[in-house]
């Protein structure tokens, strides 16, 4: 079998990874993306840990973070589009003042 | 075997998220991204989830990626990114990943047990999944259902153009 800690060490450099991506990407649709890859490493360490508590509960808390995470991609690629509208920019260090 | 499918997927998981990191192209971004995403739901499968593994798979690699992608062709930006002028940030992530290392460090050293082998009446079948959705889990369930449709109203309506532009 598998060892638990490979698949947490795995999901630690998985955020990591997209922290790194988060602060270092000046786009917003990239940046959007690295907060999708903290997501998945976090649905990985839950899927891990219920694989070795013998529970179910991980896996329906990962079922609703995928359904959130869906609404939340329909809603935030929304308002970049009306960002990248209002300001033809979508670099996150062009949008400094927030007024509507 | 088990061991060297999940070291080639954790492999290619890794180097395509440091693809996207590396690449300045949002396009070349989406794919690698959509491979990571198909490298965590085969991850998810090896951990004996395949109702996840799937929904991680269609959901994720397919319905979420396509939104990226149509964004990014809607966008579209010609010019490319000039190169980094401010050094902060990446001042910034450093400490913040150091900071992640060692709390993520003391969380995990505990973990060094083997998996456990599930018992049969609860194995993460779709079958059980379904059936501790809808009755242990039925209004997180619906509340969901509600938070999609609040989601895609608020979408339609954000975009929308207005009439009288």
């Amino acid at each position: 079998m598998i060892p638990l800690s490979y698949f947490i060490i795995l999901s630690v450099v998985l955020f990591i990874l997209g922290t790194i991506a988060f602060f270092i990407k000046r786009d917003l649709i990239t940046q959007f993306m690295a907060v999708e890859i903290m997501l998945n490493a976090a649905n990985l360490a839950f899927i891990a840990f219920a694989k070795a508590s013998n529970s179910l509960d991980g896996h329906v808390i990962v079922f609703f973070i995928i359904t959130v995470a869906a609404a939340e991609a329909a809603v935030g690629l929304a308002i970049i589009l009306l960002v990248f509208r209002q300001r033809k920019t979508i670099k996150s260090e062009d949008i400094r003042e927030m007024k509507g | 075997m088990a061991h060297i499918l999940f070291f080639l997927l954790a492999f290619v998981c890794v180097i395509s998220v440091l693809g996207m990191i590396i690449s300045k192209n949002q396009a070349y971004n989406a794919l690698f991204l959509i491979l990571a995403f198909a490298c965590t739901g085969g991850l998810f499968a090896l951990l004996g989830a395949p109702f996840i593994a799937t929904v991680q798979i269609i959901i994720y690699a397919g319905a979420i990626m396509i939104l990226f992608v149509f964004v990014i062709m809607m966008i579209n930006v010609r010019e490319g990114l000039p190169p980094e002028k401010k050094k902060w940030t990446v001042y910034l992530s450093i400490g913040v990943v150091v900071v992640f290392l060692v709390e993520l460090f003391f969380a995990v050293k505990g973990t060094l047990v083997p998996l456990g082998t599930a018992p049969v009446e609860h194995a993460a079948t779709p079958a059980n999944l379904g059936r501790i959705l809808f009755t242990q889990y039925l209004y997180p369930f619906e509340i969901t259902s509600l938070l999609i449709i609040v989601a895609i109203v608020g979408a339609i309506v954000l975009v929308k153009k207005k009439e009288e532009q």
